[in-house]
């Protein structure tokens, strides 16, 4: 018998118009001050034979100074720091632009986990299934971009467009070519582009974008000539813009005996519509991680994939996987470039990004790129209709756009970043955009094809309310987070070599000792 | 059938949108790409199964056809090794909250960027050094990077590695290296460790693998450290952490720089999809301003007593300079940082030394139990966890031995077969591959 006094009615009200959002706060401190002497967290099998005694010059003269606990307690700490970081499977997550932040089905993990105990060095003979597995999406990857031939090796996007860099540089050198030493990029593509190809020993020229947002074909034809290597570049672009010129950016380059690779990386609104061999292009790259499904992790692990033209076959990371009508093998190719990481690639996610494309097929990828675009069309009407929001250039965006909110910082004086940190309160993402900043007080937004026509309201009502917020209380927004695990961060030390902390023990070394 | 995928395919709610936009058509938005690139036909790819248990089939009758080292008994290394992953590593790192999450800032992501920063802080601690990277790809990278960063350190342009490295590995170092630096190989002496010979000023680095291909513990690492730093080099060496309960870390005879895979910390072999490289160096701040990679740090917030964290001297990264930054730095490995550091949590001290300790005992061991039938190379070594054996063939040995359910080892040419133990390894398991070895033979 309840005898409580009522202070509450039924029906329960209807919800607020932004949900009451706040993160797991667990203050946790950091795992070394949960040690204490003496406690273990895993035995391990005893040895069974006779210790080997150690000479003094090898043998670890002090323990290392790991933190010792309990096996609750270690499991504890880190489901505690789980519940403060945000995943596909709990927020929105449409505001990490270029990210293609689409769902990973879950069917998809139980798979990547069937091949947990497989050695890559076995026997082609015990592993028949799985160079299937790899066969079947380099076919799949092959037809999607119209290329002749795919390695899966790379272990990630920025990886497979290192891997293409290496083999343009292979195959100019083949055919005695090897004074070509410059790369052209563009702005909008993605840093990698740049960074990889001066690694790799190159000059890097990279073209502005025109008075329409489009890299400059002006600029481009005076960059092409004789010590012209490559082209590297996305399209669309991480503007969101689609370079309908792009074929003749490719012929251009080959007009001067240079090749043509494509990033595609923003390659999910096209699926199924345009394709990289169709414009001309030599290589390109697809990041497993972002187009096909495979989980982000934090940041790996991902894959990369690199198609090539039959010209480019030859050049190709080793091992390539064959097939003679029976059985599977491995070869390497003729003029390999060599290893890019360890065997054959990062197979669960080969696993996963394989199933993913086996429960889509043709028709179904079509669906992914044209709901990824309509999504993406349909979240630009609704915040080009905040105050303050902009998407420079008045141009067609394909999956994502680089928007602004010039307009409102002018206003307000709050900036772009404090508007993500804001926005951060009601449990979604949001990110800027690559340095440098072209579009001023930039933020990028990528719906892809898995977030409903609610979950865009929604995300675009919070972005409106922390908009009308900036405008009433800027400082409020400036202050921000309120809802988070942590409050503000100042990071002025971690740019001070006296007093930066990259690890517990210089922690400890410069500020508590 | 509206995808399970694909919310907004469902065709009332298309319509709904389109009419929202103003758009008749999802065609409006693909006006940009010029007809001739448009693909006229659907793409040739297999029929789907949309049913989850349909490609749950599927994909099981792809599975039923790989044999994997539960079902024989796989004593395969070289890289990839089958170390036991305690049950609270997978549990970590299959939740969504991580599995799932990419690049949020150190607000609603603070629990990616305090894992990771405990990570770091641990392998900080197995290494006694002060400083180390956000995984990179693989230990194959971190071998390319750290090299990269002593020759940038030094201004030169020239190394000496190791012989006694894997031809992967060595395959990885050529291309990588190649545009603007030589390498030179210093040789493998008969005892199994590296002999080095010729050596001056022009070198940036020396580059030491312990244990190294063959699995011996290379004895003379501070002679190495010496000679390196007597020419205005540095020694940077590769070696695997869950060797270092026992052996010393490198920082200890001089090292400059360690790099390796934590592939062996809680990750299984995942037919090579475990891999995670690390680099590490002391807090010297030009040898700091060399990383590629993230490295995070503790900051204040508002708020006392709360752990903040952040990107430390991230003008260093292409990320924030595109190509005048340092190499490049994108998504790697990063979840498998967090799981090593999940698995140093569990082992501690005291685990992470009788690990090692189990780990030289059976091999020690195992090298015994193969002598009386083959000849075991570099006897006299001291061997972690891997040891080569030369047999009249490695092919025949090894299709005899997978008759029997066993996968022997890894042939490293037509006569040497590298042969792994870890703590997974029991003593009964050895003796069999013994006794199995004496038969094929």
């Amino acid at each position: 018998m309840n005898t409580a006094e009522s202070f509450a009615e039924l029906p329960v009200a209807p919800k607020p118009p932004l949900r009451r959002f706040h993160q797991a706060r667990w203050d946790e401190p950091i795992i070394f001050e949960l040690s204490a002497p003496g406690r273990r967290g895993l035995a391990v099998p005893e040895p069974g034979a006779p210790l080997v005694e150690l000479p003094e010059t090898v043998r670890r003269a002090e323990p290392p100074k790991l933190p010792e606990m309990s096996q609750l307690h270690v499991l504890r700490h880190y489901l505690r720091l789980s519940q403060e970081n945000l995943g596909v499977d709990l927020n929105i997550d449409v505001g990490q632009g270029t990210c293609t932040m689409k769902y990973s089905p879950k069917v998809n993990d139980r798979f990547a986990a069937a091949i947990a105990e497989l050695h890559p060095l076995q026997h082609e003979e015990t592993v028949q299934g799985v160079l299937e597995i790899y066969w079947r999406l380099e076919r799949m990857l092959a037809e999607i971009s119209g290329m002749s031939r795919v390695s899966l090796q790379p272990g990630s996007g920025s990886a497979a467009i290192y891997a293409n860099i290496a083999m343009i540089r292979a195959y100019h050198a083949a055919n005695g070519e090897g004074h070509r030493d410059q790369v052209i990029t563009t702005m909008f593509s993605h840093p990698s582009n740049a960074a990889c190809a001066k690694t790799a020993g190159y000059e890097v020229i990279t073209l502005m974008p025109d008075a329409d947002g489009y890299p400059d074909i002006e600029a481009l034809r005076a960059a092409v000539g004789p010590r012209t290597a490559a082209l590297m570049i996305t399209n669309p672009e991480d503007t969101g813009i689609f370079n309908p010129r792009i074929r003749e950016f490719v012929e251009l380059v080959h007009s001067v005996g240079g090749l043509a690779c494509y990033d595609q990386a923003n390659a999910n609104g096209i699926l199924g519509i345009t394709r990289a061999r169709d414009a001309g292009f030599d290589l390109c790259h697809f990041n497993l991680h972002k187009t096909f499904s495979t989980p982000h992790a934090c940041g790996g692990p991902a894959a990369g994939a690199c198609g090539v033209s039959a010209e480019l076959e030859p050049f190709l990371p080793g091992p390539v996987v064959t097939f003679d009508g029976a059985a599977y093998g491995m070869e390497t190719p003729p003029h390999s470039i060599g290893k890019v990481r360890p065997f054959l690639g990062v197979t669960p996610n080969i696993v996963r990004a394989y199933a993913w494309i086996m429960a889509m097929g043709a028709e179904g990828l079509r669906q992914v790129a044209e709901t990824a675009v309509l999504n993406n069309n349909y979240l630009m009407h609704k915040i080009l209709q905040i105050p303050g929001a902009s998407a420079p250039w008045d141009k067609r965006r394909v999956e994502q756009v680089r928007y602004s909110w010039q307009e409102l910082s002018e206003e307000t004086g709050v900036h772009s970043e404090e508007i993500g940190v804001r926005a951060a309160d009601f449990g979604v993402h949001y990110w800027t955009s690559h340095h440098p900043y072209l579009v001023p007080e930039p933020f990028t937004l990528e719906p892809t094809e898995s977030y409903s026509k609610e979950d865009l309201d929604e995300y675009a009502a919070i972005l409106a309310h922390v908009a009308s917020e900036a405008r009433t209380d800027p400082e409020f927004v400036k202050g921000a987070p309120y809802n988070q695990s942590v409050h503000k961060i100042d990071t002025t030390s971690l740019d001070d070599p006296k007093a930066w902390a990259p690890t517990w023990r210089a922690y400890v070394r410069k500020h508590l000792s | 059938m509206t995808h399970p995928y694909i919310p907004n395919a469902e065709p009332g709610v298309r319509a709904e949108m389109l009419a929202a936009i103003g758009a008749s058509s999802v065609e409006e938005f693909y006006a940009d790409i010029p007809a001739d690139l448009r693909l006229a036909r659907p793409l040739d790819l297999p029929e789907p199964f949309t049913a989850e248990h349909d490609l749950v089939r599927h994909m099981k009758g792809l599975f039923d056809r790989v044999t994997d080292t539960e079902e024989a008994l796989s004593f395969l290394g070289l890289g990839c090794y089958p170390h036991y992953v305690p049950a609270v590593c997978d549990e970590v790192n299959s939740r969504s909250e991580f599995l799932t999450a990419y690049a949020g800032e150190p607000y609603e992501d603070h629990g990616r960027f305090q894992a990771l920063f405990e990570y770091v802080s641990m392998m900080g601690e197995l290494l006694e050094m002060d400083v180390v990277n956000v995984p990179t790809y693989d230990g194959f990278q971190a071998a390319g990077t750290a090299l990269r960063m002593a020759c940038r350190y030094t201004s030169r342009s020239k190394v000496l590695v190791s012989g006694a490295v894997s031809a992967d590995k060595l395959s990885k170092l050529r291309d990588f290296l190649s545009p603007d630096v030589e390498i030179a190989l210093a040789p493998v002496g008969e005892g199994g460790e590296i002999s080095v010979a010729e050596f001056d000023d022009s070198f940036a680095a020396i580059y030491l693998e312990t244990p190294n291909v063959y699995g011996v513990v290379e004895m003379r690492g501070r002679e190495l450290a010496d000679l390196a730093h007597a020419h205005g080099a540095l020694l940077v060496v590769g070696a695997d952490p869950i060797s270092l309960g026992v052996l010393a870390p490198p920082s200890s005879y001089g090292a400059d720089i360690a790099c390796g895979d934590i592939q062996s910390l809680g990750m299984h072999q995942s037919y090579g999809g475990g891999h995670a490289g690390y680099i590490a160096t002391q807090d010297h701040e030009p040898l700091v301003a060399e990383f590629p990679s993230r490295l995070f740090g503790i900051a204040p917030t508002k708020v006392p007593g709360e752990y903040g964290f952040g990107d430390v001297f991230y003008d260093r990264t292409s990320f924030a300079l595109r190509e005048e930054g340092k190499e490049w730095v994108g998504t790697a490995a990063a979840l498998w940082g967090i799981t090593a550091g999940v698995y140093l949590a569990l082992m501690g001290p005291q685990g992470m030394r009788d690990l090692g300790e189990t780990i030289l005992a059976r091999t020690r061991y195992a090298m015994d139990a193969l002598a009386g039938s083959v000849t075991v190379l570099h006897r006299d070594a001291i061997h972690f966890r891997e040891f080569a054996i030369e047999v009249p063939s490695s092919a025949a040995l090894l299709d005899g031995l997978r008759a029997r359910g066993i996968y022997g080892g890894v042939p490293l040419d037509d006569r040497t077969v590298l042969v792994c133990v870890t703590e997974r390894h029991s003593i009964t398991d050895i003796d069999r591959l013994a006794a199995a070895v004496q038969e094929v033979l």
